[in-house]
């Protein structure tokens, strides 16, 4: 890890450098809701001044520019009297500015399962690979609990790291690529104040977290309370709409679908974005459900976050930002779905 | 026209309108880009908005619109009695769409509202399953071509039918959409089954149930996030009886939810003003 300062102004001819020269996506304002707070979204910028990287929060994370929502996985042309497989993945290099830790940390959860696990996705690597990743620290919002797990600071997954020292930012650089391309701006050696300062920020953003979700033995918890009452409380208020793994940072599980186009003479694979929370998720051939049940949906989700499963081993895949639980109707939310079981177990 | 190699009997295709706006009829020949494609799927051997011919053999009869009156009780039995498959196209046919709002009303009462004093034969209004037996319903208020394409495209290969089985919120969400709640809309996106790739909510016009309900909706749910966002009662009627998508059991017991529900929010405002 090497680390250099850099001034705003310069920071924004590097930036702006990128932008003329890559596809770039970065925070947005896009709307305000029905009380005038500002909607954000990651989406393609043309210019600096397009972004907002104070943003708040964006309702939605960058998974989906590395895990769309429907994605290609091949193309098979049967024209002729034979059949032609076409597997493209394809992907221009691209710029995102200004992601937040957790959000990192959830692609380098990702990178996990669709990188290293047993079936990597080429779809996947090739965007990864082939996206340079800008991150910047951000004051918590009042319901993030990514410290709670350990995922408010960030180690890699990233080509650089912002972090805000007032005039400056104190960069982490993470890859060659980054090192190079800083080579074309100005920026400096960290001094011994822009040291004191970085720390004292850190700690600062540290104290800033206003939500905690005691999570310490959660995956053995979890198993304890497997036929607690408290999954029948929440599961009652889920309305399945599948918004909160939508939104998830992490949410990757999926189905895939053959689609013939109308000519009958080619056809598409292609991956489609679902939640274990949808109803038919579990269904098989001949219309059996294995989770006829909200509860058991909903349940099942919170195990593959917070006690994990032999892909990743027992890792939990929630990096904390509680973007489900904003985006959740019913009000369900992690914070409040674990102090249940918490007080189940401690009754 | 082969399909992996195999030969395809093209089907013969009738489509008829009852009481309706042809909307659905017109999605049909919408879609350019595929068109002359969807067309080569199967033989059209009736159908006003796209052809001349005029034959009574067909295998497969697409029927858009309501019944509202005996004249078209007739000639829907007469379709059924000639043809294999018969499709409900549109939410009309499924299961009344808007033409359903003037049952609500004496038929003399509505009449004179339109005709004045002009005699016309109408009655109440009934979807095409409370006349006839139906094969398959293609929902929405229009149609989805392209949901249409992949239901044709299964038909004529000799696939299974899939359509969704989740509410429009997936959809929607995957549109990037800020939910319309947000914007202080009353939006049936968590009850209604998908498949219109949420049109409506990604024009920031909530969702008014066309396609009818998603499997194993969870109206209690609902309802209480739509009372405790301080809807009124009226306003939750107006948008889930427009279509009377929510008809049968959907229907009695969402009534009786808003009645349960808005009973115990108003104890407790009480309580708290």
């Amino acid at each position: 890890m090497i680390y250099k300062v850099i001034t705003k102004s310069e920071f924004r001819k590097f930036v702006s450098g990128l932008i003329r020269e890559n596809q770039t996506i970065g925070p947005k304002l896009v709307d305000s809701d029905r009380e005038g707070n500002p909607i954000y979204q990651f989406k393609e910028v043309n210019s600096f001044d397009e972004m907002d990287l104070d943003y708040t929060q964006a309702d939605y994370s960058i998974k989906n520019f590395y895990l769309p929502f429907r994605e290609e996985l091949s193309r098979f042309d049967y024209s002729n009297s034979d059949w032609e497989q076409n597997i493209e993945y394809h992907v221009h290099p691209r710029v995102i500015v200004g992601v937040r830790a957790c959000d990192i940390n959830a692609l380098t959860k990702l990178d996990k399962i669709f990188m290293k696990g047993n079936f990597p996705s080429p779809h996947y690597i090739a965007r990864r690979k082939n996206t340079f990743l800008i991150g910047m620290d951000h004051e918590p919002l009042d319901d993030c609990f990514c410290k709670s797990l350990n995922q408010d600071v960030v180690r890699h997954g990233f080509n650089l790291y912002c972090t805000d020292i007032g005039k400056s930012y104190y960069l982490t650089i993470n890859s060659s690529k980054a090192f190079n391309f800083l080579r074309n701006v100005k920026t400096s050696d960290p001094g011994k104040e822009d040291d004191r300062k970085y720390i004292e920020r850190r700690k600062y953003l540290k104290k800033k977290f206003r939500t905690h979700v005691e999570v310490t033995g959660l995956p053995a918890l979890m198993d304890i309370e497997f036929q607690s009452d408290v999954w029948k409380k929440w599961g009652d208020k889920c309305l399945n709409c599948g918004s909160c793994a939508m939104v998830c940072p992490t949410c990757y599980c999926h189905g895939v679908e053959e689609n013939i186009e109308v000519n009958l003479k080619r056809s598409r694979k292609e991956r489609v974005q679902y939640s274990c929370s949808i109803v038919d998720f579990a269904e098989v051939a001949g219309g059996h459900n294995f989770r006829p049940l909200k509860e058991d949906r909903l349940k099942y989700r919170f195990y593959h976050h917070y006690r994990g499963f032999a892909e990743n081993a027992d890792e939990q895949i929630c990096v904390g930002c509680n973007r489900c639980g904003r985006a959740c109707l019913a009000g369900i939310n992690p914070r409040d779905v674990i102090n249940d079981l918490r007080m189940e177990s401690e009754e | 026209m082969k399909y992996l190699g195999i030969d395809i009997v093209k089907p013969r295709l009738a489509v008829f309108d009852f009481t309706g706006c042809e909307g659905c009829e017109l999605q049909l020949v919408n879609k350019e880009e595929t068109l002359v494609d969807f067309l080569s799927l199967f033989e059209v051997v009736n159908f006003r908005e796209a052809s001349s011919d005029k034959s009574d053999a067909y295998d497969i009869a697409l029927i858009e619109g309501c019944i509202s009156r005996q004249d078209e009780v007739e000639r829907l039995k007469a379709i059924r009695g000639r043809v294999k498959i018969l499709v409900a196209l549109g939410s009309c046919a499924c299961c009344g769409g808007v033409n359903h709002l003037k049952n609500g009303f004496p038929i003399e009462d509505v009449v004179r509202q339109v005709y004045g004093d002009r005699k016309i034969e109408t009655e109440k209004v009934r979807s095409l399953k409370e006349v006839v037996q139906v094969d398959l319903e293609i929902p929405g208020c229009p149609v989805s071509k392209a949901e249409v394409e992949r239901i044709v495209i299964a038909l004529v290969t000799g696939a299974e039918i899939r359509m969704p089985k989740y509410p429009v919120c997936v959809e929607c969400r995957q549109q990037l959409n800020t939910c319309l709640f947000d914007f202080g809309e009353i939006c049936l996106g968590p009850i209604t089954l998908a498949g219109c790739g949420a049109v409506c909510p990604s024009g920031k016009v909530g969702c008014r149930g066309c396609r009818g309900p998603a499997d194993d909706a969870n109206y209690e749910s609902f309802i209480d996030v739509v009372v405790d966002k301080g809807f009124t009662e009226a306003e939750i009627r107006k948008k889930i009886e427009f279509f009377n998508a929510f008809e049968g059991p959907a229907k009695d017991t969402i009534a009786s939810l808003i009645q349960k529900r808005i009973k115990t929010f108003n104890a407790f405002s009480g309580v708290r003003a």
